[in-house]
């Protein structure tokens, strides 16, 4: 279909989209009258994960499958889907903010010579052109930014935008365009998986437990964590925490770290450094547990209690295995 | 081995940010700037990669108005070896596009074998130069290093790039661009014989007709600046411990419906 509107594919790396693409198809659906579709670059494709795509709501899905598109690499994408694109003529073309879609998009962008928008969080039709809002200045102010042509491209920050309801049963309608996937510069000497927490990934999730330098220590965090398994939330860290090597960098939240919009935000011990609030301050519902009652924090939270977080979090773990039944 | 390393002036964290008058710009007046700190830790990597081969040159790179070179010269104090200004009006409104074609033709002109560049300047926190620059370059780019050594003969580098759940190390032929994560390194401070040191060292300026570069008008631009919507006001619940996490439990379940 022309002028559809693309939605590049984040995958699990195991066959399947991850669940932000939920929110990213429905916002394509929700801007082009119903014309989204999927692109998606990967060396495994599962027939289930295709499905999903389509349930989704992916009018069409674009499929490269080839062993050299996997791990990623910007050199070897970007031609892949600039020639698609050179064929089709989609008028937008949105990815995720993931580390690499962030990275692919951009380059796309100053392959085919169009606009590029990071990290948006929200997004309108003003009469035939796109118009964008994304953070900026640390959160401080929100900057509305429109292309000078299409196709529009632009990565969506997870959790903002609302995700679609999949129709159970829709069969995908795959599309395997024949494109020469070059051969590349870079070459995979070794990945090092991260031990696994067994918690949701921080920048995806959407319940979200943080510590600060009120839990006083590294051994510490083991009581936010037991209070994030009850929930099923993520545990992250402010700089402060990160900085004094309590927790590894990739848990930091703020502005030199992840940047997140969960549902729900909980943060402990926490002050609420400008820093740090421009990395969750478009959290949905925001809970602050602070001793000190003139915490900047309190001004965004939605609900605060003054309080030693080493009582108010057993406390609070409690009542949430008594509401969940755990 | 020459490194180049563009850095972007951008205004300190703290620094309180106000829209302008146009409402397509921040109010300038009053406001301290600083290196963006991704863009020191691209720095500190470029020094310490000559440091440890002992032979090489870092050169600086930044946009922007007469003020940048305040930018420049801290990061000649840390101490890379010289700095280009790029100085023109023409480049006031450049979007990240046209910011890479004109670092493009800067790396052109110097011929650099590697490029490392903060992940994301702190004002925009657009983050697409460097995959930008790196694609007008025809180079090959990884994001979000966390780790970088060169070969001995020079000619590769093996780097690791922080991805969701893990590290992934390539090896890369040079030139190639990086962008520098936290972590990467722990940025220097200047010594006072940097600072005294920086003075002497040379800030070339150009400007658009030097590098061949038309100013050609913005591919993304910005509509409106505004401040954020009011959060409403929040809750603050009182009481002893046990009740007042029962009262923020049944709140987030029966009011906000979070959970």
């Amino acid at each position: 279909m022309p002028n559809a509107f693309w939605c590049v594919v984040e995958d699990d790396r195991a066959g399947h989209p991850k669940k932000v693409m939920a929110e990213v198809l429905a916002e394509a659906a929700r801007l082009s009258g119903g014309r989204a579709e999927a692109v998606w670059l990967t060396d495994r494709a599962e027939p289930d994960g295709l499905r999903r795509l389509a349930e989704w709501g992916a009018g069409k899905i674009w499929l490269v499958e080839h062993p050299g598109l996997a791990p990623y690499r910007g050199e070897v994408w970007a031609p892949v889907v600039a020639g698609l694109v050179a064929a089709q003529a989609p008028r937008a073309i949105l990815g995720a903010v993931t580390s690499r879609q962030r990275e692919f998009l951009a380059r796309l962008a100053a392959r085919l010579g169009v606009g590029f928008a990071a990290d948006v969080v929200g997004l309108a039709m003003d009469g035939d052109r796109l118009v964008a809002t994304r953070p900026v200045y640390a959160g401080k102010l929100l900057a509305r930014v429109a292309w000078a042509r299409p196709p529009w491209i632009a990565t969506l920050r997870p959790n903002v935008f609302k995700p679609a309801d999949p129709v159970a049963g829709r069969e995908p309608q795959i599309e395997r365009p024949t494109v020469t996937v070059p051969d590349g510069a870079l070459r995979l000497a070794e990945r090092r998986e991260e031990v696994s927490t067994g918690l949701p990934e921080l920048s995806e999730a959407e319940l979200v437990v943080s510590g600060g330098r009120g839990l006083k220590g590294p051994e510490n965090f083991v009581i936010l964590e037991r209070l994030a398994a009850v929930i099923g939330a993520a545990v992250g860290a402010s700089r402060a925490a990160v900085d004094a090597g309590w927790r590894p960098h990739r848990f930091q939240i703020g502005q030199t770290g992840r940047t997140i919009s969960p549902k729900l935000y909980l943060g402990f011990g926490i002050s609420g450094a400008i820093q740090h609030l421009a990395g969750m301050r478009t959290s949905k519902l925001i809970v602050a547990v602070n001793k000190d009652p003139e915490a900047p924090i309190f001004k965004i939270a939605d609900y605060g209690i003054v309080g030693d977080l080493f009582e108010v979090v057993p406390a609070l773990t409690e009542e949430f295995k008594k509401l969940l039944g755990k | 081995m020459k490194i180049l390393v563009p850095v972007k002036q951008v205004p300190d964290t703290a620094t309180q940010v106000k829209v302008g008058q146009d409402a397509r710009q921040i109010e300038t007046g009053g406001i301290t700037w600083i290196i963006s700190p991704y863009d020191e830790f691209a720095v500190e990597e470029a020094l310490r990669i000559k440091e440890k081969r002992g032979e090489g040159e870092v050169v600086v790179v930044s946009l922007g108005p007469d003020r940048v070179k305040e930018a420049l010269r801290s990061a000649l104090a840390m101490g890379a070896d010289r700095a280009i200004h790029v100085n023109d009006p023409a480049f006031n409104e450049a979007d990240t596009l046209l910011t890479a074609r004109v670092l493009a033709a800067v790396i052109k002109q110097e011929a650099p074998a590697l490029v490392i560049v903060g992940r994301q300047a702190i004002d925009d926190d657009m983050g697409a130069v460097p995959a930008q620059l790196a694609e007008l370059l025809g180079w090959p780019s990884l994001y979000w290093v966390m780790e970088a050594a060169i070969d001995a003969g020079g000619r590769t580098i093996r780097a690791g790039r922080q991805v969701e759940g893990g590290l992934e190390v390539f090896e890369a032929p040079l030139p190639c661009v990086l962008t520098a994560q936290k972590g990467l390194n722990e940025p220097r401070y200047p010594t006072l014989k940097g600072i005294m040191g920086a003075k002497k060292k040379e800030i070339k300026d150009l400007r658009a007709d030097d590098l061949g570069v038309a100013p050609e008008s913005a591919q993304l631009s910005i509509v409106r600046l505004e401040t954020l919507p009011p959060r409403p006001p929040g809750r603050i619940i009182g009481g002893d411990v046990r009740e007042a996490a029962h009262e923020l439990v049944r709140a987030l379940r029966e009011e906000a419906k979070a959970i």
